[in-house]
Order: structure tokens, then C-alpha cells, then sequence
């Protein structure tokens, strides 16, 4: 039995890595994904373009102005001269925010009233607009801070701030980590589904049916192969992180690959109970779509998880990339206890069971 | 034979007809197309009006009041009454400890336990220490945020009960145009839509050539007296048809279902829609035109259209925020151009100057990716 399982595994590994534009296909989208994506997503803002209508030339004003144009998180200011101006900014892109300081400003701050600026944002992108807003918002409370101690009054208590696990809140720690599961998972998926459907449309699915390899044979076939993919784009993955991005290691690596390969069982399970149901690569690859997006978008990657509402967050728990990427990201930035991890790789397995049986039974159904 | 060969390089409308019909035959019979064109995209707008939210909800936080005097209970309490918190109290700093590690909460603020007296010790600062979860860096900046507000929101009615009077505060006032509310929805549903139509057009469209090769049908096409310009014609109409009732289908719902303002006209909308399916037809093409089979051609469109639209578009990730090499990244794929129309056309209305721009891109990207795919287009079998 092991050796016509293992002669089916040699096959499905020429038809693989035989080809050269396969061959390619499997590893070059992992190395720009890598090389790209930990710089693009990012949901802090920098470099962005502050503007400033300053209808005052009081000395508060200017000196709020100057602040403003050191901040690092704005690095293009854009001075304007009118309301046309700031319409047109606004609605053109060209900033994100524009602040407006009213005539009476500086006069209102030097007697000792309270003195309002408006921040106008691009509503087409609040989410950028309300974190540069929180820039705007400290600048200001900093000149604010200072004049207080001018006028001798020190606040009487001061937080003391501390991110853990990723003290400068880098967007990389992020990505990396939850990377490994977003390209494994596509790997997976075709390479299962799809080489399935091809045997199938080109007729040597029948071939291999009629050959003494059990459908339970066959699919281990076809999953050893994908599990080895995920496991060898992981590791290449996890190196670029470790030591080109320099993001610390902080858990064990036993416990993560575990992790790795109870996933890759799980995807490679849905990926089969996909081409059980397809007759052509077409259908085959449309239906991993159709359950590659939702689990992508419903996996903490695209938004957190904590923000959505209570009866989606339970529907997560079905979806095995959200586990993979809380087990990923906790090995890696937490170093996260064998306990823990444990907890996490258990639904995994339970959705391991649960597709491999039913991918086995629909194709002991179809044959019969 | 000079003459035969001039007529087959003209196109026959006949041919033509024919040809759309096989293309649209083949469509409407596979239930895949429809899952894709119909279901897939209304499962996604549900999912972005209901589920993915860029807003700030209620922040799991845990708090340990280590102090017992009247103070510091009173500063507990604008941690309780704030609506961005949800507040787990904690007994002793292995809870909160254990609870970050695990995730349940995703910050915490610890009280220490001489706080009152620190408060009340001249020149002096009480500190109060905040801890977030940097695994989660959004969670983690809320946290920031609103501890921030929380604190200060603290300090001023202590400064009003005692009467201590300060200098007049600088408020800032923010407004937001277009979308007042500032709610993530509002510009995470048009996004979404520029997703699916990517998926419509690349992805149904990167298989149909290399389905005919593959299947061996390509040879009974080339027999025929079918010109290039048909062949493609055929392959780029029928989608273009299917994209174009996605994406009706798609406002519809996203405007009278999740009640999205749209703001645009709808001249607008089919103006810019047109020009960029023509560009994802044509990428979705290329890719089918230049990949040996069906099984390469869908990992290729995976990886150059579908997480380019969602990583490089500025539908979630803000593209000024990004390197300025990755930024000149964005300028390649198209997703970027129709991103900026459809957020502009549903909320702002039809801004010309901004659209045209975004227009222009995308009618070089659509010509350049269509003739690219004409003139790697083999009408040979070798």
C-alpha cells in the first residue's frame, strides 16, 4: 500500500515542479508577495500631505503652523490662500486633512479663551482621515502641554505608555506572520482542487480509478504534495521575516510548523471536497474562490476580528485561516505557550476531519 | 487568394455573432459563472456592509485598580463610561498578564497603588501605566487613543471640581466631507465592488484561452475561417456583458440594500466601469493568452489580479501612506484608478477633474493590455 501511495506522490511531484513555468508560478509569487506586501499594508499614516489655510497671522497661529510643518507624520505641507483652495485640495486628493485657523485665533489665545481650528477630512477615506486627525489632535495638545507649564501648572499625573510585543507598532509585525497564511493557503488550494479537475477533464482520473489506488489513496496523493508546498513556501516566508525584516522569533518553531501542517491538512481537505463536486478546472477554480474570498475577508487580516459583530465573529470560528493566522502571529510576537496553541490547532483538526471525510465520500459516491 | 485573404482579415458580423453566442452559451451552462458573477458578489457586499469594519468598536481593555481611595475609583469609572471600552477588571497583573497573552483583552491600565497620594504630592506626577497588544497594531492605536481621551477627560472635571483654572484650551474641531459620519462602510463597499469586478473580468476570462488550447478546441477555431479580431471580440464581449450586469447588480444592492449614498450620475459610472472591465478583460486575457494551461493560468491570475486589487487599489490600505517605490507599484495595476472613481462617484459625486485623470490610466492600461494580448495571440500550432 505505502509504495503505490508513495509512486503517486512521485507523480504528482513531477507534474509540479517538472514544468518550469509551474515551477515558477509556485515560487516567484512568493517571493514578490513578500518582498511588496509588508510595505503596503499598512493602516498608519505616513508621508501624507498636510494642508493649512491660516486665515490669522497671530503669533499662536504661527507657531501652531510651524508645529504642524515638523510632524513626521505629514511630510508635504501645502499652504493655501482660500476657501477655493481647500475645496479643491480636498476634493482632488492632494491632501488628506486641511486645517483651518479662523481670524480671531491668536487674539482669543492670548487672552486666555478657549480657541477652536477645524479639521476638514477626505470622508472617502475616513479611516486614514481620523488617524491623521489623531496626529493633528497631539500636535495640538503638546503646544497646549507647554503653555500650561509657561503658566506654572504641571499636570498632576502622566501616562506611561508601553506596546508590547511590537514596541513601535509596526504594520510588519503584522503582515508577515498572517502572510503565511494568506499565500499558503492559495497554494494549497489549487494545487489540490485544480490537479484533480485537470486529471479529470484530460481523462486520467478514470485511469487512476480503475488502478488498485483506493479514493482514500488517491487523496493522500494529493495532499502530501500540497502539504509539502505550504510547508517549503512557509519556511520561506519565515526566513524573509526573521532575517530581512528583522521581526524577533519569539516562540517554538516545532509548535508553529505543527500548526502549518494541521492547516495545510485542513485546506487541502476543502480543496478536495471542492473538485469532489466539479467536473472541469474551471468550475474547480471558481469554487475555490468563492470560498478563498470570504475566508480571506472574514480571517482578522483585512480588519479585526474583535470589530465585527458578535454572530460573524462565531461564524470565524469556522474558518481556518482566522486560526492560522492567530497561531502564527502568537508563536511568533508572543511566544505563545504549548496550551495555547493547542487550543487553536483543535479546530483546526476538527475541520481537517470534517472536509476529508465528506471530500472521501463524495468520491466514493461519484464511482459507485 | 490574394482576394480570400483580404476578406478574412475583415470582420464578418456573421462569424462574429456566431462566435459571441458559443462564448455566451458556454456561460450561461456552467453554474460556475454565475456562482462568480451573481453570488460570490453579493456574499461580499454583505460582508463589507455587516462585517468588516474599520471603525473603532468596544476595545476588550483590562483594569487593575491597585489604589482604594475615592481618586482613583473616580478614574476608573471614565474607563467604564467610555464607549470605546469594554472593561474586564482584573485582580492582579498575572490575570492581565495571561489575558493579553491570549487575546482576550488587547490592552490594559493599571491604577498603581500610591496614585492618590502621587496626586496630591506637589510637582509630582501620578503615573498611570498602559499597556496595549502590538500584535494587533489598529487595536493597539485605539487603545492609545482612547486612554488618551479617557485620561484627559479625567484630569479636566478634577481641574473644574477643584477650581483650579488653566489657560483656554485649542479645541479642533473636525468635519467630514462627504462622509459626515465617518463611517468605514460608506468607502469600504465601493471599494469591494472594484474587487469583484476584478474578479468577474480576470478571473473568468484568464482561463478561456488556455481552455481552448488545453482542451484541443483551439484547433477546430484555427481551422476556421475566424480572424484574430473576432476571436478576440468573441472572448471580450460576452464578459464584458456579464461584468457590466455584475456590477448593476452590485450599486443596486449596495445602495438600496446597504443604503450606501451615491452620489454620481450614472453616465459616470458606466463611463469609467466600461474602461476598466476593458482592462481587466484584457489582463485576464493576456494572462490566458500567455500561460501553457488552464491549471498556471488560474495561479497567475490569483497572484497578479486578485491580491494586487486588494493590496495595492487603496480600498483598504491607503496608497499615500505607503513607500514611495511600492507607490509607483500601485501605478501598474488598475484596481488603483477605479478605486479612486467609485469612492469618488459614490461619495462625492462626478468630480471631473479627478475621474478623468483616473479615466485616462485606465484607457492607456486597457489599449496597452488588449494589444498586448492581439499580438501574442498565435494563429499557428506549432
Amino acid at each position: 500500500m505505502f509504495k503505490r501511495i508513495r509512486a503517486l506522490i512521485i507523480k504528482e511531484l513531477q507534474t509540479l515542479f517538472g514544468d518550469p513555468q509551474s515551477r515558477f508560478l509556485l515560487f516567484l509569487p512568493v517571493i514578490l508577495d513578500t518582498a511588496l506586501f509588508p510595505f503596503a499594508v499598512t493602516l498608519d499614516v505616513q508621508n501624507n500631505t498636510l494642508a493649512v489655510l491660516n486665515r490669522d497671522a497671530g503669533p499662536a497661529s504661527i507657531e501652531l503652523v510651524q508645529r504642524f510643518s515638523r510632524a513626521e507624520a505629514f511630510t508635504h505641507y501645502i499652504n493655501l490662500e482660500s476657501e477655493q483652495a481647500m475645496k479643491n485640495t480636498i476634493d482632488n486628493q492632494d491632501a488628506l486633512l486641511v486645517v483651518y485657523i479662523p481670524i480671531d485665533f491668536s487674539r482669543k489665545v492670548a487672552s486666555g479663551q478657549e480657541a477652536d481650528i477645524q479639521a476638514i477630512v477626505d470622508g472617502r477615506r475616513s479611516n486614514s482621515g481620523q488617524i491623521a486627525l489623531g496626529y493633528v489632535q497631539s500636535i495640538v495638545q503638546s503646544y497646549d502641554n507647554e503653555r500650561l507649564v509657561e503658566a506654572g501648572q504641571m499636570a498632576p499625573s502622566q501616562i506611561i505608555l508601553r506596546h508590547w510585543f511590537n514596541p513601535n507598532l509596526d504594520y510588519k509585525f503584522f503582515v508577515l506572520p498572517s502572510l503565511v497564511a494568506l499565500i499558503t493557503t492559495i497554494s494549497v488550494l489549487i494545487v489540490t482542487s485544480l490537479s484533480i479537475a485537470r486529471e479529470r477533464e484530460q481523462g486520467t482520473f478514470d485511469q487512476l480509478l480503475v488502478s488498485p489506488l483506493t479514493p482514500g489513496m488517491i487523496m493522500v496523493g494529493k495532499t502530501v504534495p500540497a502539504v509539502l508546498v505550504a510547508m517549503i513556501q512557509g519556511t520561506l516566508i519565515l526566513l524573509a521575516a526573521v532575517f530581512l525584516y528583522r521581526v524577533p522569533f519569539e516562540g517554538s518553531l516545532a509548535l508553529l510548523y505543527l500548526s502549518i501542517f494541521f492547516y495545510a491538512i485542513a485546506v487541502s481537505g476543502i480543496g478536495l471536497l471542492i473538485s469532489s463536486i466539479c467536473e472541469t478546472q474551471q468550475q474547480a477554480f471558481l469554487g475555490v474562490f468563492t470560498f478563498m474570498m470570504p475566508a480571506v475577508m472574514l480571517s482578522g487580516f483585512a480588519a479585526p476580528i474583535d470589530n465585527m459583530p458578535g454572530w460573524l465573529q462565531v461564524v470565524t470560528e469556522a474558518n481556518p485561516l482566522r486560526h492560522l493566522i492567530v497561531l502564527v502571529k502568537s508563536i511568533f510576537l508572543k511566544g505563545s505557550s504549548t496550551g495555547f496553541v493547542l487550543d487553536h490547532i483543535w479546530p483546526l483538526v476538527l475541520i481537517a476531519l470534517i472536509t476529508n471525510l465528506a471530500a472521501n465520500w463524495m468520491f466514493r459516491r461519484k464511482i459507485a | 487568394m490574394n482576394k480570400t485573404k483580404a476578406q478574412s482579415e475583415a470582420i464578418s458580423w456573421r462569424r462574429l455573432k456566431a462566435l459571441c453566442l458559443k462564448e455566451t452559451l458556454q456561460i450561461i451552462r456552467d453554474p460556475s459563472s454565475n456562482l462568480i458573477a451573481f453570488v460570490l458578489p453579493l456574499i461580499m457586499l454583505f460582508i463589507f456592509g455587516y462585517g468588516i469594519n474599520l471603525d473603532s468598536g468596544a476595545t476588550k481593555i483590562g483594569l487593575l485598580v491597585e489604589d482604594q481611595s475615592e481618586e482613583a475609583h473616580r478614574f476608573a469609572a471614565s474607563f467604564y463610561g467610555s464607549k470605546y471600552f469594554s472593561v474586564l477588571p482584573a485582580q492582579n497583573r498575572k490575570q492581565l498578564n495571561d489575558e493579553i497573552m491570549d487575546g482576550t483583552i488587547r490592552g490594559f491600565v493599571v491604577i498603581q497603588q500610591n496614585f492618590s497620594d502621587d496626586l496630591k504630592r506637589p510637582g509630582n506626577s501620578a503615573p498611570v501605566q498602559v499597556v496595549t497588544d502590538g500584535a494587533e497594531p489598529q487595536l493597539a492605536a485605539f487603545v492609545q487613543g482612547y486612554t488618551l481621551g479617557a485620561w484627559q477627560d479625567w484630569l479636566s472635571q478634577r481641574n473644574l471640581a477643584q477650581g483650579i483654572r488653566t489657560p483656554g484650551q485649542i479645541g479642533v474641531q473636525e468635519r467630514f466631507w462627504f462622509n459626515p459620519s465617518a463611517d468605514s462602510r460608506n468607502f469600504l463597499v465601493p471599494g469591494s465592488i472594484t474587487l469583484i469586478m476584478t474578479v468577474v473580468g480576470a478571473l473568468l476570462t484568464s482561463l478561456v484561452v488556455a481552455r481552448e488550447w488545453e482542451r484541443g478546441t483551439m484547433e477546430a477555431l484555427l481551422a476556421s475561417p475566424m480572424t484574430r479580431t473576432e476571436f478576440l471580440l468573441s472572448k471580450i464581449i460576452p464578459y464584458y456583458v456579464l461584468g457590466i450586469v455584475s456590477l448593476m447588480i452590485c450599486v443596486t444592492v449596495a445602495v438600496f440594500v446597504l443604503g450606501v449614498p451615491f452620489r454620481g450620475s450614472i453616465f459616470a459610472l458606466f463611463l469609467v466601469s466600461t474602461l476598466f472591465l476593458l482592462t481587466t478583460l484584457g489582463a485576464g486575457l493576456l494572462i490566458s493568452t500567455l500561460m501553457k494551461n488552464q491549471f498556471n493560468a488560474a495561479q497567475a491570475a490569483l497572484n497578479l489580479a486578485f491580491l494586487p486589487s486588494m493590496m495595492f487599489s487603496g480600498f483598504i490600505y491607503e496608497i499615500s501612506s505607503m513607500p514611495s517605490p511600492i507607490r509607483a507599484v500601485t501605478y501598474l495595476f488598475p484596481a488603483r484608478y477605479f478605486v479612486t472613481c467609485m469612492q469618488t462617484l459614490f461619495q462625492a459625486g462626478d468630480l471631473w477633474p479627478i475621474l478623468l485623470r483616473n479615466s485616462m490610466f485606465l484607457l492607456v492600461s486597457g489599449i496597452a493590455l488588449i494589444g498586448l494580448t492581439a499580438r501574442f495571440t498565435r494563429k499557428r500550432l506549432d
